[in-house]
Order: C-alpha cells, then structure tokens, then sequence
C-alpha cells in the first residue's frame, strides 16, 4: 500500500520544485473547478494532458486511477439527469431526464478528470517527505505537516498489523459470514488495532523524548527554484491566464 | 558535571505500573564509564522498566535516580541529560519514525541545535561509521528487519552519547546482522547495558551480567544454580542458549 510509484522519476516535472507543484496545482484546480465554459477547458485539458506527457507516467497505471475515480462520477450520471430541473429530453412514468442534467453531469466529468491528470502529473510525482516539507515551507501550520508526516509513516504499520491479525483469523479458521461472530470478531479486530496504535503512539512519543525532542520539528529540507523551475510555472499560470481570459471575456 | 567516572546510578529504586504489583523492588544499580553490563533474566521480570526509569519516562515510587552525578527529579532534569544516553527501543518501528533515513539520523542532532549542515554530516558520518553508506535517501519503512535495527542504533549513535542502553538488540536478526552487531559494539568506546535473551550475544559483547529475577536484581556475586556442563563467562547467570554448545562455535 501507498507505493509511491509515480515519485520516482527523473522527468522534468519530477525535478520541479515542491513548493511551486503545490502552488501552481491548487491554483489550475481552483481555476478549472468554477470555470463553466466549454472553451475554457481547451487549454486546461492540454496543460493537463501536456504536463503527463513531460512527466513520463505509465499510461495504463494512470488510466487504472482515472477509471476508479470515474467510477465515483458514474453515480452522478445516474443522478443529475434525473435531479436538476429544465427541458425535458425523455419522460418515464415520474422519471424525467433533462437536458441541463445531462450538461452538468458533463461538464463535471470533463473538470474532474483535467484536475486528476494535473494533479496526478504534478503532485502524484512528489515524494511524500518533499510535499510535506513543501507544505511546511509555504506556511501550513507545523502540527498539520507532522500530522501528515506521522500518517503517512504509520499507515504502514498500522496496516500490516491488521494483516498480522487477519492472519490470525484465518488460521483458526475464521470467515467473514453474516452472523453476530462475524460482527463481534471484526469489532475486537479494530478495537485491537486502536488499543494497538495508541500503545504505539505512547512508544513512538517516549522514543522522541530519548532524542532530545521538545515539540518542534527541524526540516533538512532545503528548497530551491531553477530556472527550470520558473519556466514550467510560467507556462502553468500562463495556462490558467488563458483559462480566465476564455471563462469569462 | 560533578562525577565524570558515575554515569547511571539507582539507589533502592521501585515501581509499580499503576497500583499492579511491583515491577521493580529497591533495585540498587551503578554504571561506571567504560563499563559494558549485560541484563537478564526472564520476560516480565522488569528489565525493560529498569532503563524506562533511567531514561525518565517513567518516575519511581520510592528510590533515586542519578545520573551523570545529578539526582533527577522532574522532567526538566532528564531533559537535559537524556540526550546523553542513547536509548535502543525492542521495536525498531517505534524508534524510527520520519520518512527517510538521513531525517531520523538528523533529528537528534537537529534537537541539540546542530544546524541543517552539521546534522546532515554527523548523520551521513553516523551511517558510514556504521557500514550503512548509501541509505541516506531510502525510505524508513521499506527497510528489512535488519536494516532497521542498524538505522535505529545510528539515531541513537548521532547524538554522541556517552551511555547506550540497548533493548533486547539481537531480536529478530539473523546471524549475520547479529555478528555486524557484535563487531560494531565492541569497536564503541562507550559504556552500554543490553539486555538480551542471547547469552551467546551477551558473553560477546559484555564483561560482566546481572540477572533480573521478579523485579530484583541478582548480581554475579550471588550463587544461581547452574547445571550446564560447557565453560564460559556468566556462567553463574540463568540463561538460555539459542545453539547447542557442540556445534563448535561458542
């Protein structure tokens, strides 16, 4: 779990720095999300598009991670057609489905995907300690950054001691049905792993304090901004120049 | 510091983990410089408790703990000697805990005030001393078993300490990592206690053992039976040995 597959890397994207990913990808997603034209998705797409390019992903992983979130935007189809009020196109009994449903669902799905690409291209190329010390350095409160340094550290611990529990089970036989065993079994199955986590989160504290910690977090990472750096920013806030200029001119 | 030859003493301490019966009863323990003790004794019996106490994570009912010369009594005592004594968790995990290894090797150094630079070079100076060149950049959580036990002694290694208490260090090592182990103790100039079910482990990396039993320590001094019918040192001290002595090796 939680592999980083993409981080490793040497395009030019991956060599970007932290801080500029971060910035210049909340600003296109802030961006393409209130846009509402159809033209101004155009040079949102290509940047989007363009910036996977550079960053060399593997194609089908991408696309594996486009379906599943798509997955999610599939309900919505469902729903907004049926939902949103206009002009009706088909009527079935109380079912009607309208033709400004069918838009928005529309316009939904393209945003989505051209804000997934982006950030999958930029943020997705990041190591996890680079975006938190990015993080930091832009100004993110300093527990919010160690929050997000300790989870990522511990999801994996956390996680492959529920793998030891589960295997646990299984040896004895257990299978998940619908019966109240089942139900009591994965109920001690969390309140074990919660007793198990806070014991550690005790340990992990004690092993801070051997080491002369007294609540601040010193980074070793330094940031940088090439000339690289600037160019791609450039052609980012570019992009999003001409985004604004096509929503709303 | 008033005492340079006393590094960790403990006079009568006891403890009990909330209102359980007690861990530790009036342990007296000394630990001079240069000295390399080894600990045993079965699980339970309260050797672990004894280094949380030296290290101040947790307070004595009865008892006093010196260190370095000084009594400690709050939590700003141990404070400022702790980063004196390198503390080695049983649980590799507990004791790692940043995402790379050259940041965990630098927190120590960073918490004494070293700047970014120093830190990085005592970190990256740490891991080459420790044969380890090259893992600056890996990823904590994706190093094996072994990997981890030897980044966790380089943490406790880069605040220069001038005692390491090690915790059961040979757990789940395989005889390899256990030897490099072996080699890089006895190449420290430091003071150490370890504790370890290993006799094999403490015969090579310690001149003298206690063992603890229920909460007390038994020093060597005093007579355990002892039926074994090879000779080595601590002898005297219950033990286990995890390969028969016949197999040639010690």
């Amino acid at each position: 779990m939680l592999e980083e597959d993409f981080s490793r890397g040497n395009s030019p994207v991956h060599r970007m720095d932290p801080r500029l990913k971060l910035v210049s990808g909340a600003l296109f997603s802030v961006i393409v999300a209130v846009s509402t034209r159809w033209l101004a998705y155009l040079p949102g797409g290509f940047l989007a598009l363009g910036l996977m390019m550079i960053a060399r992903l593997p194609l089908r992983k991408v696309f594996m991670r486009l379906l599943m979130v798509n997955g999610l935007i599939l309900f919505l189809w469902l729903l907004l057609p049926f939902t949103v009020g206009g002009t009706a196109l088909w009527k079935w009994g109380p079912f009607v489905v309208t033709w400004e449903g069918i838009v928005l669902a529309a316009h939904i799905t393209i945003r989505s995907n051209i804000i997934l690409l982006a950030f999958l291209a930029l943020v997705s190329t990041t190591p996890v300690f680079a975006l938190g010390h990015a993080m930091g350095a832009l100004g993110v409160p300093e527990k919010m950054v160690q929050l997000f340094f300790f989870t990522y550290r511990y999801l994996h611990v956390i996680h492959s001691e529920y793998q030891r529990l589960m295997r646990a089970l299984k040896i004895r036989g257990f299978r998940a049905g619908t019966n109240l065993l089942t139900y009591r079994t994965y109920a001690y199955l969390v309140g074990m792993l919660l007793v198990r986590s806070y014991e550690r989160a005790e340990r992990v504290r004690q092993a801070m304090l051997c080491r002369g910690f007294n609540g601040r977090f010193y980074s070793l990472g330094e940031f940088s901004a090439r000339g690289e750096d600037i160019a791609f920013t450039a052609i980012l806030v570019f992009g999003s120049i001409a985004m604004v200029f096509l929503q709303w001119m | 510091m008033k005492n340079n030859d006393s590094l960790i003493t403990l006079e009568k301490v006891s403890f009990s983990y909330n209102g359980q019966k007690p861990a530790l009863k009036h342990v007296s323990f000394h630990l001079s410089a240069g000295e390399k003790v080894g600990l045993v004794g079965p699980n339970g019996s309260g050797k672990t408790t004894l280094f949380f106490l030296t290290m101040g994570l947790l307070h004595p009912s009865s008892g006093r703990v010196v260190l370095f010369g000084q009594q400690m009594q709050r939590e700003e005592d141990f404070r400022k000697v702790r980063q004196n004594i390198g503390l080695l968790f049983q649980d590799a995990d507990d004791q790692l805990f940043c995402p790379t290894v050259l940041e965990d090797v630098a927190f120590g150094p960073l918490n004494q005030g070293r700047s970014k630079g120093e830190a990085r070079e005592i970190a990256l100076q740490t891991l080459r001393s420790l044969g380890l060149d090259g893992f600056e950049e890996r990823v904590t959580h994706k190093l094996s078993g072994g990997e981890k036990r030897l980044v966790s002694l380089a943490t406790v290694l880069a605040m220069k300490p001038q005692v390491l208490l090690l915790d059961e260090p040979t757990t789940g090592l395989d005889v390899n990592t256990t030897q490099r182990l072996v080699s890089i103790l006895n190449s420290l100039d430091l003071a150490y206690i370890v504790i370890s079910h290993d006799m094999d482990f403490i015969v090579r990396t310690t001149d003298k053992a206690y063992a603890m039993v229920q909460g007390q320590l038994a020093t060597e001094e005093e007579v355990v039976p002892h039926t074994h019918v090879h000779a080595h040192g601590h002898g005297r001290v219950p033990h286990v040995h995890t390969h028969s002595p016949k197999d040639g090796t010690r």
